[in-house]
């Protein structure tokens, strides 16, 4: 179970739900609402989400699916971003991904068996004057080498 | 006597450690009992500098950098005696690197407290509202219209012509819509004026209002910049407690406040009608157009939506007069620009100057060439739908037009300068696979061409009948580039025709390389 969020429950993604349902175009903000209390979009909170924005069930889900941000599932422990666009791979973000999927024994996109870390793209954090970027749970890091790529790895897998 | 040390807060000085930092001084003065005020500024640009700290003195602020925590005792040691230390770069305003520049949107970035309505003022700013509550707005149009100020987003459509359309469209409700979906990489100046100097985005937004008569306004963030995300809230919440924002903005009978809203992973949505959905609550699916935004926009309202850095600009029009902003650049791009300088390069960061300078002064001289110390093999110019340069253009001036008559975009102002190991080939199948993971999926060229896109780089690369499939993706970008329905499809040709074209030799089948070899 990913640490630091909520249990999945009902009465409390509904409260989530009616705090932010008043707003003109809500549907983003609640999923990321939602996100940021259970660490994922539970599939229960998705015709909650429709009815009390009185939209279709697959047109919620429709918009649950389009963002790469949204989960379906829990994340790892700890979540492991590495940029891969230009600026980084100019910098040569390849390698280092390259040896972060080695060190972690999972290609980006996955997690880990023991569920620790999930490793993941992300394409740009607007650090591209100090590539190649990574960002461990909400924290950035930019000037990535070998030591420093190493040493995210085993901060998390701690 | 108090010393005040500037350290910044900005994502890129933070990503090198500039917290620490921060922390490291806060204890260090503490042990030893010097008394000392941090503020924790935007940056000034200077990235291979940071974490770059400031020391306020009377001969004017003094820079060190790049600064680590283990410095932090010897530099307090410098600070409060003779200021001497190997860190030191001289006083912050004569570094060459900024004295260079000719900054009128970043003037203040890296100078103030982001989180200071009274900072932001006591160094010029609100004065560009002030004059605008004073003008009607066919005024303000024609000081908008005057300066020649282009979308910086990467567009270039005429921003005093796109509010014109929004004032005399009749509406019960009308927004400003601002974009600050910065997913292009090499791109970084929305986010560092977002977090160095947000105030002036509001002013800049709140101009927009009161010229086109909305009471409300957007602010569409990108989910990957939680730290512009924090500042433009702070920033928004102090100016409405300014009276800057709400009701009755600075006592005239004026209305406008905004909202931040953050997106979710979609690089799509830096489209200006697929942001809109997204900002509706919807999939990021591009809109048709006409009808325009300006027509009928957010929840079908006319909208103005424009680039953080086309609202940032607004305040110093207001301010300094049209003139004072046109009077910089060349041809039809008048005004500054907020260059970006990233990737594979030595001196990296943000350079605002006017256009007209060069491709390759902006790489060689004032970039320095690459941080692995080897040859610059090539240059994407505007971001992942920007094309690839080679040396042999680096005459371009940095204009819109001047990229466009070679087949390049200046785009967002983002420059990605990459060294000799790149393979081109690579890169072009990088822009299909970007396009293929990104596209909404709306119009077919888009969608499908992108995925044949990266299969037949993938022959290309493994030497399948390379002569035919060369035609193949020729063929394939031609259809993408004229029958896309936004820029998404329609400018991923860019990059990849650009590489084919300049860097011939990476696409040839792997026999003629090596006969090239020997």
């Amino acid at each position: 179970m990913t640490v630091g969020y909520e249990p999945w429950e009902e009465a409390r993604g509904a409260e989530i739900i009616a705090e932010h349902a008043g707003l003109e175009g809500a549907t983003l903000v609640i999923l990321h609402a939602l996100q940021k209390a259970f660490g994922y979009v539970p599939e229960p909170a998705i015709p909650m989400v429709a009815e009390a924005l009185n939209l279709s069930r697959a047109e919620v889900h429709g918009v649950f699916t389009f963002y790469h941000d949204f989960r379906k599932a829990p994340a790892g422990r700890h979540v492991l971003k590495l940029c891969r666009a230009e600026a980084c791979q100019a910098a040569g973000g390849d390698a280092l991904a390259a040896r972060a999927e080695a060190k972690l024994g999972v290609s980006l996109g996955n997690t880990t068996a023991d569920e620790r870390v999930t490793l993941e793209p992300i394409y740009c954090l607007g650090l591209c004057a100090t590539a190649p970027s990574a960002m461990l749970d909400g924290r950035v890091v930019g000037r990535l080498d070998e030591a420093r790529i190493d040493a995210l790895v085993a901060e998390a897998q701690r | 006597m108090t010393m005040r040390i500037y350290v910044p807060r900005d994502a890129a000085a933070v990503a090198v450690g500039a917290d620490d930092v921060a922390l490291a001084f806060a204890q260090a003065a503490a042990a030893r009992g010097a008394a000392i005020e941090i503020v924790r500024n935007g940056s000034r640009g200077l990235c291979w500098l940071e974490p770059m700290v400031e020391l306020s003195t009377a001969q004017g602020r003094i820079a060190f950098g790049p600064v680590t925590p283990a410095d932090v005792p010897s530099l307090l040691d410098a600070m409060a005696g003779n200021g001497q230390h190997a860190l030191r770069l001289g006083v912050t305003d004569e570094i060459p690197w900024l004295k260079r520049q000719t900054r009128l949107t970043f003037a203040r970035c890296g100078v103030i407290d982001p989180r200071s309505v009274d900072d932001y003022r006591a160094h010029g700013g609100y004065k560009g509202l002030e004059r605008a509550l004073t003008l009607s707005s066919d005024q303000i149009l024609a000081y908008v219209t005057t300066s020649g100020l282009r979308g910086r987003g990467g567009a270039g459509f005429p921003t005093g012509i796109k509010w014109k359309t929004v004032a005399q469209a009749s509406a019960d409700r009308k927004y400003i819509v601002c974009n600050a979906d910065e997913g292009d990489s090499g791109t970084f100046a929305d986010r560092m004026i977002m977090e160095g100097d947000p105030f002036v985005v509001i002013e800049g937004m709140t101009i927009a209002g009161i010229t086109v008569g909305a009471a409300k306004g957007y602010i569409y963030i990108r989910s990957e910049y939680p730290h512009a995300v924090e500042a433009m809230n702070a920033a928004i919440v102090a100016a409405r407690r300014a009276g800057l924002l709400g009701k009755r903005i600075g006592g005239s009978a004026h209305e406008f406040d905004l909202e931040v809203r953050v997106g979710a992973g979609a690089y799509v949505c830096g489209e200006e009608t697929s942001l809109l959905e997204s900002l509706e609550g919807r999939r990021g699916i591009v809109r048709a157009k006409p009808p325009l935004p300006a027509h009928k926009g957010l929840f079908g309202r006319p909208s103005v939506i424009n680039n953080v850095l086309s609202f940032a600009a607004i305040p110093f029009i207001l301010d300094n007069g049209a003139k004072a902003y046109a009077d910089f650049g060349m041809g039809r791009s008048r005004g500054t620009m907020p260059i970006q300088l990233a990737g594979n390069i030595k001196y990296g960061g943000l350079f605002e100057t006017a256009f007209g300078v060069t491709l390759g002064e902006l790489v060689d001289e004032i970039g320095g060439g690459t941080f692995t110390g080897r040859e610059v093999r090539a240059v994407q110019v505007g971001g992942p739908l920007g094309a690839y340069f080679p040396r042999a253009l680096f005459d371009t001036p940095f204009d819109y037009e001047a990229f466009a008559a070679r087949d390049g975009l200046i785009g967002h102002g983002g420059i990605v300068v990459f060294d000799d190991t790149v393979d081109m080939v690579k890169q072009a199948r990088f822009a299909m696979e970007f396009c293929a993971i990104e596209s909404c999926g709306k119009c077919t060229p888009c969608r499908i061409g992108s995925t044949r896109g990266v299969e037949t780089i993938n022959k290309i690369i493994n030497g399948e009948r390379v002569a035919e499939n060369l035609a193949v993706i020729e063929d394939l970008c031609n259809t993408m580039k004229f029958g896309s329905l936004c820029a998404l499809g329609g400018f991923t040709p860019y990059p990849v025709m650009s590489a084919l074209k300049h860097f011939r030799e990476d696409f040839g089948p792997a026999p003629a390389r090596l006969q090239a070899a020997e």
